[in-house]
C-alpha cells in the first residue's frame, strides 16, 4: 500500500512537471522609458524652488548673452518675421496681455540670457523656473515650444529690445 | 484504499494527458505569460506590428508583445476622423481612371529590405479590389504614393519586394482581357491573361513606376515572394485554378492534382525590357503621391505600359507543379528552399531552389503550359512535410533552421525542420489561423521571438458584440523549443499579412511637427496678421490660423448661400502632439486634423442661411473650449459686405494680406 502511494505520487507530480508548463522567463517589453515631461505641471507643492541669484538668468544653454550698441537691424528685422509667425498669436506688442503677456517692458523685467533660455528651453523653464511657473498660474496656459533655433531666439530679443526703445 | 489510489492516479493521468492534447482555453495558457507581454506604464513596445486592415482597407500599427494598438494610419479608405480623402490637400490620393474610389480591401503588407533585411524607410500595402499599390513613410506613418496597375483585376499576391526594393510585384488574382477588350466570360481561355506587374522603386524618394508587366495564361495568382541571397534574381507566384474555370470555382478549380509555382526570372525580364524584348502598349491608369513640401497630393494618369510576353522571352519563366492549389509560397532566410503551401494538400511539399536550376539546364521538363516549360515535380522537389496538418496556408521563419506553417482547417501553427522536414511542435490557434507572422519572417533575418497568428473566426473569445465581432490575433514565444500562448487581442478590420521589425529602426525617425517656416502650401497663413478672406466670384477662401487657443479669424460674414468656401487651416504650433481639429455645422464630409506646421484645407458649400458655428475638435489646452468661431452665411444676393477677425481686429474688406 505505501508503495502504490508512492507510485501515484511520483505518476501525478512528474505529469505536473511533463506537462504544459514553463520556466519562468524574464519579463517582455522594451527597457526603453519615456521621456518627455513637457506636459506634466507639478503640483503647488513640489513647484517653484525659490529663486536663486542665478534663477534670474533661467535654465539652458545661454549663460551669458552679450549685448550690443547700437542694436541691429538685420536681426531686428529677423526677429519681427519670427514674432509674426510663432509668437503674434499670443503676445501684444504693447503692455496689455492677450494669450500670455505683452512685451512692452519685458527686455526689464528679465534678462537676456532668461528671455532666450525660455524660448529655446520652454518646457523645463515651464517646470523648474518660479518666474515661469508664476506667468503660467497667471495666464493659465502652457507657452507652446515654438522650437526656435538659437539664432531666432537672438534675433527675437533684438526685436524685443527695440520694441522697448532700446539703443 | 490501495485500489482508490491507484484509480485516482489513473484518472489524473488521462486527464492531464486529455487537456494537453486538447489544450482548451483554460489549459493553453501556461506558466508566465502575462509577463511576457506585459510592457508597464512608460514602457515601450519591443517591435512595430504592420496588420493589414483587410476590408476596412487601412493599416493598423500595434505594439508587440503587449499587442496594444499604436495608430491606424489610412491608405485605400477615406478616413473621417483625421479629413484624409476629404480634404482638398488628400482627395487625389484616392483618385483612379474610374474617379476617387473611397475604399478597397487591403490584403498584405510589406516593409522596404535592403540586402534581404529590413531597413525601415516604407511599408507598401496592395488594394485588392481595384488593383493598386501603396507606399506609406514610416517617418511620418502617412500615406505618400498610390499607383494603380492596368491589365490587372484582385491584385492579391502584391506587394512582395526583391531583396533590396528593386521592385514591388502585382499579381493578378483574376485573369481579365488584356486593355479595353469586350470579351464573353465564356472565352476565358483564348482572351484572359493572368499578368505580373514589376514597380520599380526609385531608391532615394521611394517613388513608384510601372516599369513593365509579365503577360501569362488565364489562372489565378494567389500570393508570392521574391527569392533571397542565392535565388536573389527570381520572384515566385503560386497559382489556383488552372483548370481556367470561370464559373464555380470552389468546385471546377479543385480538379486537378496540380496547379503551379511560377517561377519568374525578373534580371532576365529586365534585360529584356532594356534591351527592347517588349511591347509598348496603351494602358490609362492613376499615379498619385502626396508632396510633403507643397503639403498637397496629385493624380497623374500614366498613359503607357510595357508588355513582356514569355513567347518572346525564353528562360525568363519556369512553371513548378505544386499540389492542390497552393495558397503561401514563402523562401526560407537562405533563399534556397521554396515553400509551397497546398491548401487542399495533406502534406507540405518543399521545393531546392539549386535543383530548380540544375532541372532547367538539363530541360527536365514534363511538358509545357501555353508554351512555358514544366519542370518536373521530382527533379525540383527538396522533400515533403507529411501529415502536417491539414489546410496549410502560410509558413514564415525564425532564422534558427525551423519553418512555422498556419493551418487553417485544423487551427493550428505547425514547427517543422527545413533540414529534415519533421514536425518539432504544433499549437492550436483560436480559430482558424489565415497568415501568420515572425518580425522579419520572410527576410534574411528574422527576429525569431515572436509569432502573432492572424485569425479568421473569432467566436467566444472576447466579450460578445452581436453578431459582428473583432478578429482574434494571438501571440505566440517561440524563442524555446515549444511555442507557448501568451497572449490573445482583438484587431482591426480584417487582418491578413502583417509585417513586424524591431521598434529602433523606426522610432528615431519620426516626425514630431513640421517646420512652419519651411510649409510650402500654396495656401498657407505665415502668422495671423495674414489671416484673412478672399472672395472671387462664389469662391470664398479664409486663411485661417489656429494655435492654443484661437482661430483667426473667428467671426466671419459676406458669405452667401451656395458660395464655395474653402477653410486653409494653418496650425502655427510647433510642439509635438499639438495637433487642431476644425469642423464646422452642417459640413456634409469630414473634419480635418491639422498637425503643428502644417496647412489643410476644407472646402464648404453651405446650402441654407444661417449662423454656422465651427471649432477645434481636438482637445488642445485649458481653454480648448472656447477655440471656436461663427460663419453667417446670408441669403444669395443680399447686401452684407464681407467682414472677418478676431477680437478687436474684425474688420471689413475682403482683401487678405496675402
Amino acid at each position: 500500500m505505501k508503495q502504490s502511494h508512492f507510485l501515484a505520487a511520483i505518476i501525478i507530480g512528474s505529469l505536473f512537471i511533463y506537462s504544459c508548463g514553463s520556466a519562468p522567463q524574464p519579463a517582455a517589453g522594451g527597457s526603453e522609458q519615456a521621456t518627455d515631461t513637457s506636459m506634466i505641471t507639478g503640483g503647488g507643492e513640489e513647484a517653484g524652488q525659490p529663486a536663486a541669484a542665478d534663477d534670474l538668468k533661467g535654465t539652458g544653454k545661454f549663460t551669458e548673452v552679450k549685448l550690443t550698441h547700437p542694436l541691429d537691424k538685420a536681426m531686428i528685422t529677423a526677429g519681427k518675421t519670427t514674432y509674426d509667425v510663432k509668437c503674434a498669436a499670443c503676445h501684444k506688442l504693447t503692455g496689455e496681455k492677450l494669450v500670455g503677456p505683452g512685451w512692452k517692458g519685458v527686455t526689464d523685467r528679465r534678462k537676456p540670457e532668461w528671455i532666450m533660455n525660455f524660448v529655446t528651453n520652454t518646457d523645463e523653464m515651464l517646470d523648474k523656473d518660479a518666474a515661469a511657473r508664476a506667468m503660467m498660474e497667471e495666464c493659465m496656459v502652457r507657452m507652446p515650444n515654438q522650437h526656435l533655433s538659437d539664432d531666432e531666439a537672438r534675433q527675437v530679443l533684438e526685436f524685443m529690445r527695440s520694441n522697448d526703445g532700446k539703443n | 484504499m490501495k485500489n482508490t489510489l491507484l484509480l485516482f492516479g489513473a484518472a489524473a493521468v488521462l486527464v492531464f494527458t486529455e487537456s494537453c492534447r486538447m489544450k482548451s482555453t483554460a489549459t493553453a495558457v501556461q506558466g508566465d505569460a502575462a509577463s511576457k507581454t506585459y510592457v508597464a506604464p512608460g514602457k515601450y513596445d519591443e517591435y512595430y506590428n504592420f496588420v493589414s486592415g483587410g476590408f476596412n482597407g487601412q493599416v493598423s500599427v500595434y505594439g508587440l508583445p503587449s499587442g496594444r494598438l499604436l495608430k491606424v494610419i489610412p491608405v485605400f479608405s477615406v478616413f473621417p476622423e483625421n479629413g484624409y480623402g476629404y480634404s482638398e490637400e488628400t482627395k487625389a490620393m484616392l483618385n483612379t481612371t474610374q474617379g476617387e474610389i473611397p475604399w478597397d480591401d487591403q490584403h498584405h503588407l510589406e516593409l522596404s529590405q535592403t540586402n534581404g533585411e529590413q531597413d525601415g524607410r516604407w511599408l507598401f500595402a496592395n488594394a485588392n479590389n481595384t488593383p493598386r499599390v501603396a507606399r506609406i513613410d514610416l517617418t511620418t506613418f502617412k500615406t505618400v504614393e498610390i499607383l494603380q496597375l492596368p491589365n490587372s483585376g484582385g491584385n492579391h499576391s502584391s506587394p512582395f519586394i526583391t531583396e533590396n526594393t528593386e521592385y514591388v510585384v502585382a499579381g493578378t488574382r483574376f485573369s481579365v482581357p488584356l486593355g479595353a477588350e469586350d470579351a464573353p466570360i465564356s472565352s476565358f481561355k483564348e482572351n484572359f491573361r493572368s499578368t505580373a506587374s514589376f514597380i520599380s522603386v526609385d531608391k532615394t524618394s521611394g517613388n513608384m513606376k510601372l516599369a513593365f508587366q509579365i503577360i501569362l495564361p488565364g489562372m489565378n495568382l494567389d500570393l508570392s515572394h521574391a527569392g533571397k541571397g542565392v535565388s536573389h534574381d527570381w520572384f515566385f507566384f503560386s497559382s489556383y485554378n488552372t483548370e481556367q474555370a470561370y464559373t464555380l470555382l470552389e468546385v471546377n478549380a479543385s480538379q486537378k492534382d496540380k496547379d503551379y509555382i511560377i517561377a519568374v526570372n525578373w534580371k532576365k525580364a529586365e534585360e529584356y525590357a532594356k534591351a527592347g524584348k517588349g511591347k509598348k502598349v496603351a494602358a490609362d491608369y492613376a499615379h498619385n503621391t502626396f508632396d510633403e513640401h507643397k503639403q498637397a497630393a496629385a493624380s497623374v494618369i500614366e498613359k503607357e505600359v510595357l508588355l513582356l510576353d514569355p513567347k518572346d522571352c525564353p528562360d525568363m519563366v519556369y512553371m513548378i507543379p505544386c499540389p492542390k492549389s497552393p495558397h503561401g509560397c514563402d523562401l526560407d532566410p537562405t533563399g534556397e528552399y521554396i515553400v509551397g503551401s497546398g491548401k487542399l494538400a495533406a502534406l507540405i511539399p518543399v521545393f531546392s531552389f539549386s535543383k530548380m536550376t540544375s532541372a532547367i539546364q538539363q530541360k527536365q521538363y514534363e511538358g509545357n503550359f501555353y508554351g512555358i516549360p514544366i519542370l518536373k515535380y521530382e527533379a525540383v522537389l527538396h522533400g515533403e512535410v507529411k501529415k502536417p496538418g491539414l489546410g496549410p496556408l502560410h509558413t514564415e521563419f525564425d532564422g534558427k533552421g525551423n519553418a512555422y506553417t498556419s493551418m487553417f482547417l485544423s487551427s493550428e501553427v505547425v514547427k517543422w525542420r527545413l533540414k529534415d522536414l519533421q514536425v518539432v511542435d504544433r499549437v492550436p490557434t483560436y480559430y482558424s489561423v489565415g497568415h501568420l507572422m515572425i518580425p522579419g519572417g520572410d527576410t534574411r533575418k528574422p527576429w525569431g521571438k515572436y509569432l502573432v497568428a492572424y485569425n479568421k473566426i473569432t467566436k467566444d473569445r472576447f466579450l460578445p458584440t452581436g453578431p459582428e465581432l473583432a478578429q482574434s490575433a494571438q501571440l505566440y514565444d517561440i524563442s524555446g523549443d515549444k511555442m507557448q500562448l501568451v497572449l490573445d487581442y482583438p484587431t482591426l478590420g480584417e487582418p491578413h499579412y502583417g509585417q513586424a521589425c524591431p521598434a529602433s529602426l523606426i522610432k528615431e525617425k519620426q516626425v514630431k511637427y513640421y517646420d512652419i517656416n519651411k510649409n510650402g502650401n500654396e495656401f498657407v497663413t505665415m502668422g495671423e496678421k495674414k489671416a484673412g478672406v478672399v472672395r472671387k466670384g462664389n469662391r470664398v477662401d479664409v486663411y485661417m490660423t489656429a494655435i492654443r487657443s484661437h482661430l483667426v479669424p473667428d467671426n466671419i460674414e459676406g458669405v452667401f448661400v451656395g458660395d464655395e468656401v474653402y477653410f486653409h487651416v494653418t496650425n502655427l504650433e510647433q510642439d509635438w502632439d499639438i495637433p487642431h481639429g476644425f469642423a464646422v455645422k452642417n459640413n456634409p464630409n469630414a473634419e480635418l486634423l491639422i498637425m503643428p506646421g502644417e496647412t489643410v484645407t476644407l472646402k464648404f458649400t453651405p446650402e441654407k442661411q444661417g449662423i454656422y458655428p465651427f471649432y477645434c475638435t481636438d482637445f488642445c489646452s485649458a481653454l480648448h473650449q472656447e477655440m471656436s468661431g461663427y460663419l453667417r452665411v446670408s441669403p444669395k444676393g443680399s447686401n452684407v459686405p464681407v467682414k472677418f477677425g478676431t477680437g478687436e481686429t474684425i474688420t471689413g474688406g475682403s482683401v487678405a494680406q496675402k
